[in-house]
């Protein structure tokens, strides 16, 4: 894994593990992940690559009985430290889920300006640039420009997607998590996301879970390898696809299991 | 083909029965409907929504009595009830929907079911030691808490189920975002789940509003107006149930009647409460 120590450090684990209960659903994964540049995280169902993504902004927080051990760190900063808030924590790592997920009660706009609004932004005109651009980055803007007021819901489920991805991009976050953001969505619709995650890629890191390898081959620009809970094998995507280390790895790409 | 059609023959019957029992059930309701209808409807007057009731002898002597004092009596227990029921009752729920991991969880899931299996004389008589027994007096205001007791655990339970329907991802598409926890369940949660509050909130006023026990030693109940505006809260005030049940124990035929007529009132306020109850909930379903 020499060759990969080019590009910038952002986000880096050490030893993470996550435990439901007893169970580790990700066991001691170390990996690096690299500032501007796509990281796809593949691996057959199960294997525990969205629980470790999840770990990433402090979503299992939540999760009764979940417990993470070991080190995140962004930048160099724990992100358990238990002095941090972890509201700070994910306005720098935002998320993108595997459903569409717009408030219900909200209209188009409210929806992509609520992580700006509803912490007390109220400088309309500020917010109106925000919900400009930031549609404009998901590639929704033209398709929505002329409604912003109807309801979110109102959308069809890849555009709804896409309003998620506008929603997070709002608050700029510096590292945008993409857990299996198409998989819900018809391949029209996942061609236009995968575009909009290579012209994304020169403004925020990318760390997407994806079940789909051409996917991950398409999109991404190192690919980490995870089997029941661990990391098995972390390279450039190139290599990934073309000469794995691990005959595991080998096997799991070319359709052998999975 | 025959199988086919006796298949659809057994279908008719078993629907035929179904709507025989629906019938049977609804039968009694309209039967009471019915009747306190027929009771009541001669004693329903101007005088009954502008006078007084006063002693029994006011109407022997041929003077105007109605039922006034108990119709505001009853609105200002009743809204006291809403307000103080409304807050606390939205707050357990949210505690008991959105914060299973608390401490605090189990313990307030235990005392509202409590609370909400325990009988209304009992949450009077709570009420009772509460307000009435350091207040010195009968008052509004108690009849107010403890009809309070009776909507608080629907109003916690209704909120619970409400919120626990709005999908968890929602919760996490808020957070991902950078937004405070109570931020997501005000903004976002709550919002969302409206519908299912007020249902909730009508169903419990509704069946707070018909309660007699409560009230009886707590707003303790009036035959006059008070005397200034502070007797609706600080007084004994009357309402509605509780006034029915001493009509119809009176001995005057007269009293009777009047007794019929208020069963009327409550029970056009209650069936309001449940029908805006079911437009909310049809609401819902056209979104």
């Amino acid at each position: 894994m020499d060759n990969v120590i080019e590009n910038k450090l952002r986000l880096e684990t050490i030893g993470l593990s996550v435990f439901y209960g007893e169970n580790p659903g990700v066991k001691d994964v170390s990996l690096k992940i690299y500032d501007k540049k796509v990281t796809a995280l593949i691996g057959p169902s199960g294997c525990g690559k969205t629980t470790f993504l999840r770990a990433l902004n402090r979503m299992h927080d939540l999760t009764r009985g979940a417990k993470v051990t070991g080190k995140a760190l962004i930048d160099g900063q724990d992100i358990y430290d238990p002095k941090l808030d972890p509201v700070i924590i994910r306005r720098k790592i935002g998320m993108v889920f595997q459903k569409p997920t717009p408030f219900p009660t909200m209209s188009i706009y409210d929806n992509v300006v609520a992580g700006l609004k509803l912490v007390g932004f109220r400088d309309r005109k500020l917010l109106d640039e925000v919900c400009e651009r930031s549609l404009r980055q998901s590639a929704l803007w033209d398709e929505v420009k002329d409604r912003l007021k109807t309801p979110g819901g109102s959308l069809s489920g890849g555009q709804q997607q896409r309003l998620s991805i506008a929603r997070a991009l709002a608050v700029e976050p510096e590292v945008l998590l993409m857990d299996e953001p198409t998989s819900s969505l018809d391949p029209q619709s996942t061609n236009r996301i995968e575009e909009l995650i290579g012209e994304l890629k020169d403004q925020v890191t990318i760390i997407i879970v994806t079940h789909n390898m051409q996917q991950a081959s398409r999109v991404s620009d190192y690919t980490a390898f995870f089997y029941i809970g661990s990391l098995i094998e972390y390279n450039k995507t190139t290599k990934i696809f073309t000469s794995p280390d691990q005959k595991r790895t080998e096997e799991y790409i070319t359709g052998q299991f999975g | 083909m025959r199988s086919l059609r006796s298949r659809y023959a057994r279908d008719n019957v078993v629907l035929v029965f179904i709507i025989l029992n629906t019938v049977a059930v609804l039968i009694p309701l309209f039967i009471i409907l019915g009747y306190v209808i027929v009771q009541g409807f001669n004693y329903i007057s101007l005088d009954l929504f502008t006078k007084e009731l006063g002693s029994p002898t006011r109407n022997m002597m041929g003077e105007p009595t109605g039922l006034v004092h108990t119709i505001i009596g009853t609105a200002v227990v009743d809204i006291m009830a809403v307000l103080i029921s409304i807050p606390f009752g939205i707050g357990a729920g949210v505690m008991l929907s959105e914060y299973p991991d608390h401490w605090a969880n189990p313990i307030l899931r235990v005392l509202n079911d409590t609370l909400n299996g325990m009988p209304a004389v009992l949450k009077g008589l709570l009420a009772f030691v509460l307000v009435v027994k350091p207040m010195g007096s009968f008052s509004g205001l108690s009849g107010g808490v403890a009809l309070a007791f009776v909507m608080f655990p629907i109003i916690a339970r209704a909120t619970e189920s409400a919120l626990m329907n709005i999908p968890w991802s929602i919760r996490e598409a808020g957070l991902a975002i950078g937004l405070p926890r109570w931020r997501v369940i005000l903004s976002t949660i709550i919002p969302a789940a409206k519908v299912g509050l007020v249902t909730g909130f009508l169903i419990a006023f509704a069946r707070a509003a018909g309660e007699a026990a409560p009230l009886v030693f707590t707003s303790f109940g009036n035959n006059y107006l008070p005397v200034k505006w502070t007797g609706w809260i600080f007084g004994p005030v009357d309402t509605l149930p509780q006034r029915l049940y001493n009509l119809a124990i009176s001995p005057y035929e007269h009293w009777h009647g009047m007794g019929w007529a208020a069963a009327i009132i409550l029970l056009a306020v209650i069936t309001a409460s449940f029908a805006a109850a079911r437009f909310f909930i049809r609401d819902k379903k056209q979104e």
